[in-house]
């Protein structure tokens, strides 16, 4: 079954401008923020976002910093091999500013507990703040909900929402896949794993 | 190949071709790459203020050193801590091995008491080998007598890559008592899988016959040998393995000193930038001076902070295997 386009390239674009507004609508201009992404593809949407805050506000400076979570994970010996790492760069101390942590696709919620988690090594932020461009509804398994959200997607677990990037992928798109395709759902059985 | 991950952090994931690190033999080239791989990331972590994560805080490891190890076993004690594994240490001396226990009931009395994985460092070549045919347990060979000494071959090939930017195609001498060093033969076989090439050198006495059979140089002049290599693994005289008196195998440590001892003037007489290393501990004045362990060239301290990352990628992809309660 062909997937369903959730987000175009220009439906993604002005999202992206409208979680940026919201940003500095409720922070000024972000002297205090670290924008932290998710690796691996929450980092995609992340450094996206640093880009457009920056021409937004005309600043050079804009703290940033790309968070990896592997070591965290509560699926550890749970999957059928050790999910291998990329890399983690926060070259600043966290003590007392406000995070953003930043994530293309909220599912189940187990990717933020492990991130705000993994965040705790990098010192005690003043407040954390949870920015996802999709909010899969309905399907989380903690407590965990979204302080911006681009778009919310009513989905059941056996759908897949995809996110693809220009840079990474050839075309900005948020896209919606229907089971059919099912040669992976070992990997994606119940949202346990891959739909973190 | 996996596709591409779906609704976001699913990270790509591999594992080991291995339940155990018994040696560098049984790996393959993807597996020592897989493990330096995470070792970068461990090594990221061991950076940040807290060096601390979860992944294995519900299993329990025990380091059985049944030969005296300081390096090595800090180093797997905070590997293990590092990853919020519970430890338990056990040396031989002052044990009931000394009562003449059988290495088996050891062992077994101690996998009794629920430990996953076992970290064993033995004087009999094979031990690891040995245990793992026996007992339950994953087992990390941490040396084991003359034969290998996988860890310390893994760290010594990455911090190889990471001082010269690759393994594939460099030229490193493995230099003095190969005949006793199970670093030698970890060295040869993790070096070569990566595409290194190597040259051993060291005297006669010192050299086991037919090495050159596993694909090795050999040459008997430190100098060329220093001559014809990027980096150079000056090996420990192992005072405790020469047998009889302590030196059978050569006339006197002075004149061991003198031949394949690596002193300053020696070393600018290469001409070139020799990356130098040693495994630890360095009889200082026998196999190097301590201008040339001191050396800006010198990357014997960046192998043991190297140390302590590959082996939590070692036991983090072992321990990755192992299947849970009830599943």
């Amino acid at each position: 079954m062909e997937p369903l386009t959730l987000l175009g390239p220009k439906a993604l674009g002005l999202t992206i401008q409208r979680l940026c507004h919201q940003l500095i609508e409720d922070h000024g201009d972000l002297q205090g923020v670290a924008l932290i992404g998710l690796q691996p593809r929450g980092v995609l949407l992340a450094r996206r976002l640093r880009r457009e805050l920056k021409a937004i506000l005309g600043v050079e400076r804009l703290a940033y910093g790309e968070l990896d979570i592997t070591f965290h994970r509560d699926d550890f010996r749970h999957r059928s091999s050790p999910p291998t790492p990329s890399a983690t760069a926060i070259d600043f101390d966290l003590e007392g500013r406000t995070v953003v942590l930043v994530d293309d696709v909220l599912y189940t919620g187990r990717s933020i507990r492990a991130g705000l988690d993994a965040l705790l090594a990098f010192g005690r932020p003043a407040s954390v703040h949870l920015l996802v461009l999709i909010d899969r509804r309905f399907s989380r398994e903690l407590p965990i909900q979204p302080d911006y959200a681009g778009k919310w997607v009513d989905s059941i677990g056996e759908q897949r929402v995809t996110v693809e990037w220009r840079e990474s992928d050839g075309q900005d798109r948020v896209l919606l896949h229907t089971a059919g395709d099912r040669r992976d759902t070992g990997m994606v059985a119940k949202g346990s794993t891959a739909d973190q | 190949m996996r596709q591409r991950s779906f609704d976001s952090a699913t990270p790509p994931s591999e594992q080991l071709s291995v339940e155990h690190l018994l040696g560098i033999k049984e790996l393959t080239p993807e597996d020592i790459e897989l493990i330096f791989r995470t070792a970068d990331g461990f090594k990221e972590v061991l950076g940040r203020p807290i060096k601390k994560v979860p992944s294995l805080r519900d299993l329990t490891i025990a380091n059985l050193f049944f030969e005296s190890s300081t390096r090595t076993r800090v180093s797997f004690e905070l590997a293990e801590k590092r990853l919020s594994a519970d430890v338990v240490n056990f040396s031989s001396s002052g044990s009931s091995v000394s009562k003449g226990e059988t290495l088996i009931d050891t062992v077994n009395n101690i996998l009794a008491m629920k430990v996953d994985m076992v970290v064993m460092r033995h004087p009999d070549p094979g031990a690891a080998l040995f245990l793992s045919r026996h007992v339950r347990a994953r087992i990390v060979n941490a040396g084991d007598g003359t034969h290998e000494h996988p860890t310390q071959g893994l760290l010594d090939a990455y911090s190889i890559r990471e001082r010269l930017g690759r393994v594939k195609g460099a030229r490193i001498a493995i230099v003095g008592d190969i005949l006793h060093s199970r670093v030698a033969l970890s060295n040869i076989f993790c070096l070569q899988k990566l595409g290194a090439e190597v040259m051993l050198c060291g005297p006669r006495t010192l050299m086991p016959k037919g090495i050159a059979a596993l694909g090795v140089k050999v040459e008997a002049d430190l100098d060329t040998a220093l001559r014809w290599c990027d980096a150079v693994n000056m090996l420990r005289i192992q005072l405790e393995r020469q047998g009889g008196d302590g030196l059978a195998n050569f006339p006197s440590l002075r004149e061991y000193a003198m031949l394949y001892g690596l002193d300053l003037a020696r070393y600018k007489r290469i001409g070139k930038e020799v990356v130098v290393m040693h495994p630890g501990p360095i009889n200082r004045g026998v196999e190097l001076t301590s201008e040339v362990a001191d050396h800006a060239n010198s990357i014997i301290l960046d192998q043991v902070e190297n140390g302590v990352a590959i082996r939590m990628a070692v036991l983090y992809l072992l321990a990755a295997r192992i299947p849970r309660a009830g599943v």
